[in-house]
Formats: C-alpha cells, sequence, structure tokens
C-alpha cells in the first residue's frame, strides 16, 4: 500500500511539474509579447512561447511508465511493451524546423528595421514608420492622430492635414 | 495601467490553462491513431525508430511542405538581405576571432560533420534524422565563418553560395523523384518501396534513409547558406 501511495505521488507531482512548466513558459512568452517594447525581446518572447507549447505538444502524448517508441532489439515483442504516442513528437519535430525558419524571418526584419531607424524601441518604430508614410504620401504626419492632447491642437492639426491632403 | 491589465490578464489566462489541464487524462493520452502507428509500423516500412516512419511514411507529404517552408524563409531572408551589399550602411565593428575559436576549429570542424553525418544516416534506427544531422552540419559551417570573419572575399561567397545551391536543389529533387517513383509503381505518393531489410541493421526500412538523406543534405545546405546571407549583409570587411 505504501509503495503504491510512493508511486502514485512521485508520478502525480512528476506531471504537475511538466504541466506547470509548460504552461509557465507559455505565459511568460505571452506576457513578453505583450509588455515589452524592445523588438528583439519581442522575439525571444516568441521563442519561449513556441518552445512553451511544443512541451505541451510533446506531453500530451506521454503514457504512465512508457518508454521512446524506439525498438532496440529485434527481438522485444512490441505488443507487450507500453510507447510513448508518436505522433506528437514528429509534429514537434515539424514545428521546431519551422520555428527555426520564422525566427530567422523575423530577426532578418530586426535587422532591416534596425539599419533605417537606428532604433529597437517599437514606439520610435511606430513613430518614425508614420512620418515615413505621410511623408510618402504627402499628408501631415499628426492627420491620423488616434490620441491628441489639446483640443485646439486636434483642431488645427486635422485641417491642416485635411488642407495639405486635399492639395495633393 | 496597460501592464496591470496585462497581467490581470495573463493570471486569468494562467487559472484557466491549469483547471483545463487538471481535469485531462493524464498519461492516458485519448489519441487511438499512435497505438494503431506503433503496432504496424514495424511491418508497413521496416524502421526502428517509429517517429521516423511518422515523418517520412505517414506524414511524408507533411515533411516536404515542412522543406518548401524553410526554403520559402530563406529565399525571403535572401531577398529582403541582398539589396543592402552595396550601400553605404556603416561598417560593424567586431574584433579578432581569439585563440580558442581559431584552434576550435581545426578539432571541431571535422568532428561536427561526422556527427552530423552519422545522425542522418542512423535516423531511421536511433533518435535524430535529417533535420538534427543538417543543422549539426550547418553548426560546422558556422564555426568556420566565426573563426575566419575577413577572410572571405567576394567571389568565394558567390562561389559557395552558387554550390550550396546545387545541393539544396539536388537533394529536393531526390525527394520528390523518390515520391513520384513510389506514386508510379506503388499505392501512394511517398509510401516506401525496396525491401524492409533486417531491423535495426543500417542497410534496412525501404526508402526511408535515402529520404532522410536527402532531407539532411537540403536543410544543411539552407541553414548554411541562409548563415552566410546573414554574415555578408553586414559589412564585416575591415
Amino acid at each position: 500500500m505504501v509503495l503504491l501511495y510512493t508511486d502514485f505521488a512521485t508520478y502525480l507531482t512528476t506531471d504537475i511539474i511538466l504541466y506547470t512548466g509548460a504552461i509557465g513558459l507559455l505565459l511568460i512568452g505571452l506576457l513578453g509579447l505583450l509588455i515589452l517594447k524592445n523588438i528583439f525581446r519581442l522575439l525571444l518572447s516568441l521563442v519561449i512561447f513556441e518552445s512553451g507549447a511544443n512541451l505541451f505538444l510533446v506531453l500530451s502524448g506521454f503514457r504512465t511508465h512508457g518508454v521512446a517508441p524506439i525498438l532496440i532489439n529485434s527481438q522485444d515483442n512490441i505488443s507487450q511493451m507500453v510507447m510513448n504516442d508518436p505522433v506528437p513528437q514528429a509534429l514537434v519535430l515539424t514545428a521546431i524546423v519551422i520555428g527555426v525558419g520564422i525566427q530567422a524571418l523575423t530577426l532578418t526584419l530586426i535587422i532591416k528595421i534596425y539599419q533605417r531607424y537606428q532604433t529597437l524601441d517599437m514606439k520610435e518604430i511606430h513613430i518614425k514608420l508614420e512620418q515615413d508614410i505621410a511623408n510618402i504620401a504627402q499628408t501631415s504626419p499628426l492627420a491620423s492622430q488616434d490620441k491628441p492632447q489639446y483640443m485646439t491642437n486636434q483642431t488645427e492639426h486635422s485641417n491642416k492635414g485635411i488642407s495639405s491632403g486635399g492639395q495633393v | 495601467m496597460s501592464k496591470f491589465s496585462t497581467l490581470i490578464f495573463i493570471s486569468g489566462l494562467s487559472f484557466l490553462l491549469i483547471v483545463i489541464t487538471a481535469q485531462l487524462p493524464i498519461a492516458h493520452p485519448p489519441m487511438l491513431i499512435g497505438q494503431h502507428i506503433i503496432d504496424n509500423a514495424i511491418q508497413d516500412t521496416g524502421v526502428s525508430n517509429i517517429v521516423t516512419s511518422v515523418v517520412l511514411a505517414y506524414r511524408g507529404l507533411d515533411t516536404l511542405g515542412e522543406l518548401a517552408i524553410l526554403f520559402t524563409a530563406a529565399s525571403a531572408i535572401g531577398l529582403l538581405l541582398v539589396t543592402q551589399v552595396n550601400s553605404s550602411a556603416k561598417q560593424v565593428q567586431i574584433s579578432n576571432p581569439n585563440f580558442i575559436i581559431e584552434n576550435a576549429l581545426n578539432l571541431l570542424f571535422p568532428l561536427l560533420l561526422l556527427v552530423g553525418f552519422y545522425i542522418i544516416f542512423h535516423g531511421h534506427l536511433t533518435p535524430g534524422g535529417g533535420f538534427q544531422g543538417g543543422v549539426i552540419i550547418a553548426s560546422a559551417f558556422f564555426i568556420n565563418i566565426l573563426s575566419k570573419p575577413f577572410k572571405a572575399t567576394d567571389s568565394e561567397i558567390e562561389k559557395s553560395h552558387q554550390n550550396l545551391t546545387i545541393i539544396e536543389s539536388l537533394s529536393g529533387f531526390t525527394f520528390i523523384a523518390i515520391g513520384l517513383y513510389a506514386l508510379i509503381s506503388g499505392p501512394d505518393f511517398l509510401s516506401p518501396f525496396l525491401s524492409h531489410g533486417q531491423l535495426g541493421s543500417l542497410w534496412s526500412a525501404c526508402t526511408l534513409p535515402f529520404l532522410y538523406i536527402a532531407v539532411g543534405l537540403k536543410v544543411g545546405a539552407e541553414l548554411s547558406s541562409l548563415l552566410i546571407t546573414l554574415y555578408d549583409s553586414e559589412e564585416l570587411k575591415d
């Protein structure tokens, strides 16, 4: 009876630790994606998010007393062995490789943004991008400001935006 | 205030996820397809590593799509970074590689290549396979780049790009050619043919080792060319 209890306790704690780890990685990644401002850190948060999802998927194929789905001796009787589910493992292999491609592409975009704007801060990039778009479209950058400080400024800027837009 | 609301959102989500996970049948997966594959993979393909049979035989079409995604990412990176080479961007200041990296190259480069090819060739017997081995081969070439950042000339880089493109195209062609031959001679696209061989020996598991060699060479060539493109975009010449 004692043996049974310890067996149950070890499996329960291992499962809880593993699942909490997977959920924790997911939430850390999501939190980073939501509150960080540096775009390189956003990429790192995405990587953590992805590894949490992968760990969760692999855990979903785990069986009690299961071994890796690899046959070592040809004499082994496969029907008597408990093997973990191979399908989530193959899925995660696919997901990791695709993740590398996505990370490399994101890193390339970050390099291009840094070469153009000399900053990695998302707010500064947003302001500079708005200015660039306004320059190309030949309108005032403040015409589409979503939260003006003063009512007078707002009317002034919106008038300017409309008038300059009208000239184009 | 936005950070506070984000924290509330995250804590609510964590509560939800933990409650849902606690009700899952832990360690008793409800999927039936996994047990079916475990029971039948050895009669169908003759592999020891059942994950390989899922990756290359049962879901071989997905692997082809995955290679296409990797190829698309590598092409997009090349497209984004290639216009930058002759511009007057600031040169990146990097120091000379230190003693350890320069001398570790002679030791590590052959060993990494050996381990990479070993993992590719034994993908149907042991954990590992084309993707993992390809990444190790690419890392061998990346150590080469790290230890000699100033030595490559533009013509050498151009030539290595051409060689890598040839390897990549040939291995991709091999993968699709094996799949098409299986479609013409057998039941399905990418279904394994040839003999099963003796379980656990190197020459076994039908056509899966050849498919994994093609995948390994393609992944290695793609990641190497990706790293060379990234290296080439920063004007490292001193």
